[in-house]
């Protein structure tokens, strides 16, 4: 009897918790309206599947329970009624798989006109690439890859001279206008995931993998990697801005080429800042801290350098060399208010030590931080 | 088919007895120790990982390495370890030789050798917490490259031996699954025709085929990436640059190994539950008084899930950037597999529907079993049809839908089993209050574990994440879930406990049970002595003149008629249940 009650209990509650739910799908941004139907269609039919065993189960057991007096039907089998419940759920199958085929048809169905975007994954962050006056993406092979050269562009192949190369997180598209995403990584699986665009594909190492929306509202939109691609897996984010195609043609042509890239390169940068940015990439420390002052799991290098921290002891300190140099070292000793106590002890050489600080010197003077949420801790 | 005791091994020692032992029912004890003891070690991981996702920063210890060695190791140890070998290597070597009418399994040599390497695959995984840079955190997948290169804990040493372990185990469970199919097909008693087996004996013998068929995909995947990882192959590596390092791979496949992967995985999840339908099914009858409705069907049913299980595997991977037009196939494939599994569904409410329902603890944890699998089953009909599973994909949605389908769902039945035979292998009863208790927690518990969570999955949270920091599009309230989540999970995680305290307790202060205490047709409650002597059927073996399910037919003067009573031509159908199915009408 406690069951029965139970079960009806979980059965009320289970709709009414549909009805009520804080957490439900993020406001769609892009054409793909059907997959919403689709999983409406599926939830709708699949409820009443639930609600109905469910109560058919409270039934039995309060119907059917144990009687001394009484015994069971005796009844191996009625082939007439299942007959009818395999044909009934044969139809209720065929319902729920036609409409997703054909929407699963139009997702392999890209538009001709579709705007091309490379999407380069690498643990554990996001680049970009557009194609520039050719239209054509640059040829690319790991052999390419250089501190200089991220994308691997191949340096002989014309087209890629022109590419436009994003060498940070923020992607801006035009609204209304279809996209086919290029997806590439450098080294291990990833997934590029914008929830209110509902499309998305895994990102395969040794291949070029795609998929394809329409943006339809202006807003920024948060990426995210979701195929486990290490420990700093939940830190891998960009953004996507959608915004009218005259602020996304503005935007585009104030990125650089690939040729402006390597004609920059050559004119003496500071090597110890390249090689600190490196170290930063080797060693996983922006899986955690970000240059571009959004928050992470650890404080952003934005503005860091020079900053005064308050400790969880509330003590303070100044920013500066040897503060750094200390906490890198010994990243336990002290903890910075508002931080969980979770940062590693990195191995790195002396000379390593010095470029990572450069780099982290390097981006001091950068501005207010953009976002200024504060975060409460790992 | 084979009366002979001579080849039987009769113990001779206490080491012959209990340890270096052949006969089938304490080698199933055994391996279901162990799995047991292991399966607390899963429980205890995700409670840890729990800790993290509830509290995120609070446990300075549980860092982002830890987390996903914990992650890693509970799915695997639960999959693999627990429910894999528990099911086959427990059940399966306790119940198919009791059930089928034979004195052992028929290689009881090879059966005990089963047991020995499964148990040197557990000390190979558990030396991996041990071992420098810890187990491996690259998921339960352990997809590649991933698995193998730096930014991953346990590229060392963990994923070496994770490799190795599930390769041992693998071979353990080759040596036990030949010995289970043989004896289902070569030692069953007189009269026991493949139509008369209980479902148990079904769903374990078409699960086991599954484990031939499958795990030597994930055998040569799991020696392919030790070659890639220790040799430098590429068979699944291809040109990469790994923490700005140019590796020397070139060429390989990682989409390669989640073809190999989910071509063992997707069979895997019927590994485990074809032995879950078959064990509930029994339950059940029993416990409602009443045959299993619809037996034929239901074994087609086992047989159409077994060989569709082959064919779906590619739904795991529909947005793996496979060709995507293979997604056509593998929706419809998956789609349809869930005809036979919804007559399974029908069937069980339809041997409730008119029975007379004693809610026993094992009938309690049957019954939750239909309503937690009902849910799963449905929620896979998201995920199997492609376009719905392409926002869904890598989220908590899954989590919860494979949790509910393939983690719940079955632990119930194994709880349900062993509540139910627990008299047969002790000759005691469990203790029924504490038994109850244990439902209840577990039970209410995993609902209100799961069930939110696919809403989280709904909102696209995805899964396998460290923190959730500063994602704006996940609202507070989602963090409170997960503290609320990590609570219940603490307190079903504790309940589990309260079992295990209850099957040692028992074993010593359980009330005596009887021969067959829930008044059960099968041959197994049939034996002479209880708990069953080496041997089991003294000296003649049992005849078999009907099907399991004799409950409550008419005429008779008790509601069950085992299967190896005397034939009586006015209970007995002549052509066994196809002649009842005409004279019983609904």
């Amino acid at each position: 009897m406690a069951l029965a009650i139970a079960l009806f209990i979980i059965t009320v509650a289970a709709v009414l918790f549909q009805f009520l739910t804080p957490w439900w799908l993020t406001p769609l941004a892009s054409n793909w309206r059907q997959m919403d139907d689709t999983l409406a269609i599926t939830l709708v039919v699949t409820g009443i599947f639930f609600v109905g065993i469910n109560l058919f189960l409270v039934y039995v057991l309060i119907r059917y329970r144990h009687n001394k007096d009484r015994r069971a039907a005796y009844q191996p089998e009625n082939r007439k009624l299942e007959r009818w419940l395999i044909l009934g759920t044969t139809l209720a199958i065929i319902l729920l798989l036609a409409p997703g085929l054909f929407v699963y048809a139009a997702y392999l169905d890209t538009p001709r006109n579709a705007l091309v975007v490379e999407v380069l994954g690498q643990q554990w962050q996001w680049r970009f690439r557009l194609p520039g006056q050719s239209d054509k993406l640059g040829k690319t092979d790991t052999r390419f890859v250089t501190p200089d050269n991220p994308f691997g562009i191949d340096p002989a192949d014309p087209n890629g001279q022109g590419d436009i190369l994003i060498d940070n997180n923020e992607l801006h598209l035009p609204v209304n206008q279809p996209v086919k995403m290029l997806l590439r990584s450098r080294d291990v699986l990833h997934d590029f995931f914008v929830p209110p665009f509902r499309a998305r594909m895994n990102i395969v190492p040794g291949m070029v993998t795609s998929f394809w929306f329409t943006p339809t509202k202006v807003g920024r939109y948060e990426a995210l990697c979701a195929q486990l691609c290490g420990i700093g897996h939940s830190n891998m984010r960009a953004y996507v801005v959608v915004e009218t195609p005259a602020a996304f043609a503005a935007w585009l042509k104030r990125q650089p080429t690939f040729a402006q890239t390597m004609a920059k390169n050559e004119s003496g940068a500071d090597q110890l800042l390249k090689q600190g940015k490196l170290v930063a990439q080797a060693k996983a420390c922006i899986a955690c801290h970000t240059v571009d002052g959004s928050p992470a799991v650890g404080p952003t290098w934005k503005g860091l350098y020079g900053k005064t921290e308050t400790m969880a002891d509330g003590s303070t300190a100044l920013v500066d060399e040897a503060y750094l140099k200390a906490f890198i070292r010994n990243p336990t000793s002290r903890i910075v208010k508002g931080y969980a106590p979770i940062m590693p002890q990195i191995d790195l050489s002396d000379a390593e030590l010095a470029a990572l600080i450069a780099y982290i010197k390097s981006n001091a003077g950068a501005g207010q931080p953009s976002t200024t949420a504060q975060t409460s801790g790992g | 088919m084979y009366a002979d005791l001579s080849p039987l091994h009769e113990p001779r020692s206490f080491l012959t007895k209990y340890v270096w032992s052949q006969d089938h029912k304490v080698i199933a004890i055994q391996y279901s120790l162990t799995a047991i003891a292991v399966g607390v070690v899963g429980l205890i991981l995700s409670d840890l990982m729990r800790l993290q996702l509830g509290f995120p920063g609070r446990f300075a210890f549980i860092d982002a390495n830890h987390y996903y060695q914990f992650v890693t190791m509970h799915g695997m140890i639960m999959v693999i370890y627990l429910l894999t070998a528990l099911f086959l290597g427990g059940f399966g070597n306790y119940l198919i030789p009791l059930m089928v009418g034979a004195r052992d399994m028929v290689f009881p040599y090879m059966n005990m050798l089963s047991y020995w390497v499964y148990q040197v695959a557990v000390w190979v995984l558990m030396a991996s917490f041990f071992v420098p840079g810890g187990p491996t955190g690259a998921g339960w997948t352990l997809y590649p490259p991933q698995a193998i290169l730096p930014g991953t804990p346990g590229t060392e040493w963990g994923i070496v031996l994770m490799l190795i372990s599930l390769a041992i185990f693998i071979v353990a469970t080759t040596m036990g699954g030949l010995n289970y199919v043989t004896t289902v097909l070569q030692a069953r008693a007189e009269g026991m025709t493949l139509m008369r087996m209980p479902l148990t004996v079904w769903g374990i013998f078409v699960a086991t085929i599954l484990a031939l068929l499958a795990f030597p995909a994930l055998l040569v995947s799991a020696i392919m990436m030790l070659l890639d990882r220790l040799l430098h192959t590429s068979f699944f590596m291809p040109s990469v640059v790994s923490m700005g390092m140019q590796l020397k791979h070139n060429g390989g496949s990682p989409l390669l190994f989640q073809h190999l992967f989910w071509f063992f995985g997707h069979p895997e999840v019927y590994i485990v539950a074809l032995p879950a339908f078959g064990i509930v099914s029994d339950l059940i009858s029993v416990h409602a008084r009443k045959s299993i409705f619809g037996y034929r069907n239901m074994v087609w049913a086992i047989l159409a899930i077994g060989g569709l299980s082959l064919v779906v595997w590619a739904h795991h991977m529909f947005v793996s950037g496979m060709n995507p037009y293979f997604g056509f196939f593998f929706a419809t494939t998956t789609l349809i597999i869930a005809v036979p599994t919804a007559i399974k569904v029908y069937n069980w409410m339809l041997t409730l529907w008119r029975g007379n329902i004693h809610l026993t603890v094992p009938m309690l944890f049957a019954v939750g079993f239909v309503s937690t699998f009902v849910i799963g089953g449905l929620t896979g009909l998201f995920l199997g049809n492609v376009s719905v599973d392409i926002p869904l994909s890598n989220t908590y949605f899954v989590v919860a839908h494979f949790h509910m389908v393939m983690g719940v769902s079955p632990i119930l039945v194994v709880f349900g089993g062993l509540y139910h035979w627990y008299p047969k292998i002790t000759g005691r009863m469990l203790n029924d209050g504490l038994g109850k208790f244990h439902f209840w927690v577990t039970f209410l518990g995993t609902y209100a574990i799961y069930f939110p969570m696919h809403y989280l999955g709904i909102l696209g949270m995805p899964r396998r994440y460290y923190a959730y920091d500063n994602y704006q599009f996940i609202p507070g309230s989602a963090q409170t879930l997960n503290a609320d989540i990590t609570v219940i999970a603490f307190l079903v995680g504790l309940a589990q406990f309260v079992f295990l305290f209850n099957l040692a307790w028992s074993l010593f202060k359980g009330k005596p049970s009887g021969a067959n205490p829930w008044r059960a047709a099968s041959l197994e409650w049939q034996t002479p002595d209880t708990p069953p002597i080496h041997g089991n059927w003294g000296a003649t073996l049992p005849v078999v003149h009907r099907w399991p399910y004799a409950y409550s037919v008419p005429g008779a003067a008790q509601d069950f008629i085992p299967q190896n009573a005397p034939a009586d031509p006015a209970l007995d159908d002549p052509g066994d249940l196809g002649q009842a199915v005409e004279g019983a009408k609904i």
